[in-house]
């Protein structure tokens, strides 16, 4: 069997951890899937999750592959810009601790379209409110699909990138409509500390054997630095061509936000358009960085599957513990993956030269062999493994709970409320299972187009869409009674619309512009740009206007902006349309529980409680 | 917690309201501006002090020594303090408006 495994180069030991993971998830999934039993299981596990397990149940979910892989590959191929993510992503959940999980538990609706419609009386806003759903749900689901067809081209070296989606999304969909939100509460908290250990673990061994986190950042020399500082013990493979240079990779301000200014400049004609380009490509940068910044701390806030989480707490006390502990559960889980990017970029430079499922976004998974090459080929084989299993826990968990959110927005939003209103319980169950059957194989299509994207960046501009629609809408609504509903839809609708416009203009050239790069010959590159003459418009564009190019790729720094402003005109001009109750419905917000005011807003009598 | 409900005048007037959502909103306020604060400044530090960022502290640059490390824990600690102040102001408001009804 191990001949055979090796025969068609397959590590035993990474597809036998990585075949665990997936057996134990599977297998959690349909244990609990006898326990789910009510629609209140389904959707929010019965409210009955306790914090320690809330909390680790979020953190796995949310540690997505974009954190396991993404960010490792992030900071290989850009560097110190890079670190924005984890931190942000970790960071971002002090926004929602401070104005958002208390008053959303105790409002006490099943989904973020639940507490449209609740806070404004009005059903339409939840027609409005779940679109946002799917669309920051399908943004989020393609980075996770890129993470699981870039995982099984490496453990399984012949197979296609788009049959590893195909697969992976066929087990998890399986699973979700198993075992609904109840299921995937204990499979996720499980899936935190597998994925803590992943990447921990061979991280400690591999720097004890090649040398540590500070160590391979000391021989990157700085501008400031004359010349490389020799530590001892720390070898370095030569750097391709492709990789960026030390001085800029290991200061602020490096490829990830001048990208855009450095292709202007590449272009440029002459020398002095070169040199105003060259002046303005740092303050371009500064405001690149900020806007990064404003996406992932507000986005946090406003990611549909993290926000169902908050209603699986018993109370709003709990609601606000469960996010401290989120916090520190992926803050000490987010130091270690740029300690696999720093070292990648001393020990697998040749990472650089490769594209799409083959390129830094696999450092995780690449690094840990190099033990073999030192002497200890199990180890070596052993680590990559277990960095293996917590790959797929990264993108079965996240996935997982986005096709739950999603297909609840289906089944629970357009099913229940909106198509069929009178239909029974165990009507919902079976819609339930049906939409996740549906978001599945839209999320597998979508998936398998975007192997030229990074994994990190993808998930950033899911973020930037949540900051610009839903925060705002959450933020607003929670703490100014004088929003309106028209006020609260025109800024959501607005900000989150247009943020995902200039996303998909940017994603849509990048992914013409990569697959440009596959063609050598020249009369086979001008006759695919002819085929694709709009992506190529766009690509030129970003070229003759990089400042564009910078808002369009990370809007947050408009668009959110731009809805508070427009939720705050709106609902001044609009002020006689304020809810009735508006007193009733902020009391229930801010009130502690302790004062008796606690309501449900799902009734028992619509059949959804039974438990 | 108490087992007696106040009465609904106690709490359904606009200035329990008012004085509710004025305490939790400035507690979430303070603790949002030491992030905010952090958050504005590094990138700033970064762009106008480049050189003092750049030093070396145990290998790490500052700046990614303060991004890639210590981060973390500063917001562990702002979190700890909302949480313990949150909560006591819950306690408190509870409190008030209970003992308002006894009046």
């Amino acid at each position: 069997m191990n001949a055979l495994l090796a025969a068609q180069g397959i590590d035993p030991w990474i597809a036998f951890c990585s075949l665990v993971t997936v057996v134990i998830t599977v297998g959690m999934g349909f244990w609990t899937a006898g326990k789910s039993k009510s629609a209140g299981d389904f959707f929010v596990a019965g409210r009955s999750v306790s914090v320690g397990w809330n909390a680790s149940a979020i953190s796995g979910e949310y540690l997505s592959a974009a954190s396991f892989m993404g960010v490792a590959g992030m900071v290989m191929a850009t560097g110190y810009d890079a670190l924005w993510y984890p931190v942000c992503y970790a960071c971002g959940y002090l926004f929602l601790l401070l104005f958002i999980a208390g008053p959303l538990r105790r409002f006490g609706a099943y989904t973020i379209p639940d507490f449209a419609e609740g806070r404004y009386d009005s059903p339409m806003f939840r027609k409005i409110a779940v679109c946002f759903v799917l669309f920051i749900g399908f943004f989020y689901t393609m980075p996770q699909m890129k993470g699981a067809g870039t995982t099984l081209a490496y453990i399984f070296p012949g197979l296609p990138y788009w049959a590893g989606v195909v697969v992976v999304g066929a087990v998890i969909t399986l699973n979700v409509s198993l075992g609904g939100m109840k299921g995937i509460t204990l499979v996720q908290a499980f899936q935190y500390w597998l994925k803590v250990f992943a990447i921990t673990l061979p991280i400690f061994v591999l720097a004890a054997v090649v040398g540590h986190y500070q160590q391979h950042l000391a021989v990157n020399k700085t501008a400031q630095e004359s010349t490389v500082t020799a530590v001892p013990g720390i070898e370095r493979k030569a750097l391709p061509a492709k990789a960026p240079k030390d001085e800029a990779w290991i200061a602020p301000f490096g490829k990830l936000t001048t990208k855009a200014v450095d292709a202007s400049i590449a272009a440029a004609s002459t020398p002095e358009e070169k040199s105003a380009l060259e002046a303005n490509k740092k303050p371009y940068s500064l405001l690149y960085t900020y806007s990064l910044i404003i996406a992932l701390v507000c986005g946090t806030a406003g990611l549909p599957h993290i926000l169902v989480r908050f209603y699986t707490n018993p109370d709003g006390v709990a609601a606000k513990r469960t996010t401290m502990w989120v916090m520190i559960l992926i803050g000490v889980f987010y130091v270690f993956p740029p300690v696999y990017g720093v070292i990648g970029r001393s020990l697998t430079p040749e990472l650089y030269d490769a594209v799409g499922a083959k390129g830094t976004d696999k450092v995780v998974l690449e690094l840990p062999t190099l033990l073999a090459g030192r002497d200890h080929p199990l180890l070596g084989s052993v680590l990559s493994g277990i960095t293996c299993a917590g790959a797929f826990a990264a993108f079965m968990s996240t996935f997982s709970g986005l096709l739950v959110s999603m297909s609840s927005a289906l089944a629970h939003d357009i099913y229940g409320r909106m198509l069929k209103p009178d239909a029974s319980p165990e009507q919902r169950l079976k819609a339930f299972k049906w939409a996740a059957l549906i978001v599945g194989i839209v999320a597998v299509g979508l998936g398998s187009q975007v192997e030229a994207l990074e994994i990190n960046f993808m998930v950033g501009q899911a973020f930037a869409i949540a900051a610009a629609s839903y925060f705002p809408l959450l933020f607003m609504s929670v703490w100014w009674r004088g929003m309106t509903m028209k006020g609260a839809a025109t800024g959501m609708l607005v900000g989150g619309l247009s943020a995902l416009a200039a996303i998909t203009l940017t994603s849509v050239s990048d992914v013409a512009v990569a697959k440009a790069k596959k063609f050598t010959d020249a009369a086979e590159l001008a006759a695919y740009w002819a085929d694709h003459p709009l992506a190529k418009g766009i690509a030129d564009y970003w070229v003759a206007h990089p400042l564009a190019r910078i808002l369009c790729e990370q809007p947050a720094v408009w668009a959110v902006p731009l809805s508070i402003l427009l939720m705050i005109f709106v609902s001044k001009a609009t002020a006689a349309t304020v809810p009735a109750d508006i007193r009733m419905k902020m009391l229930v917000l801010h009130a502690p529980e302790a004062l008796g005011l606690k309501q449900e807003y799902i009734k028992e009598h619509e059949g959804l409680g039974g438990h | 917690m108490s087992e007696s409900s106040p009465t609904p005048e106690a709490i359904h007037s606009d200035a329990f309201l008012a004085r509710l959502m004025r305490d939790q909103l400035k507690l979430s306020i303070a603790c949002a501006l030491c992030f905010a604060v952090a958050l504005v400044a590094l990138p700033l530090l970064n762009y106008y002090q480049p050189a003092f960022m750049a030093q070396r502290v145990f290998g790490f640059t500052l700046t990614w020594l303060i991004l890639g490390v210590l981060f973390f824990p500063f917001v562990w600690i702002i979190s700890y303090v909302f949480i313990k102040r949150s909560i006591a102001l819950e306690d408190a408001e509870a409190k008030a408006a209970q003992d308002g009804l006894t009046k």
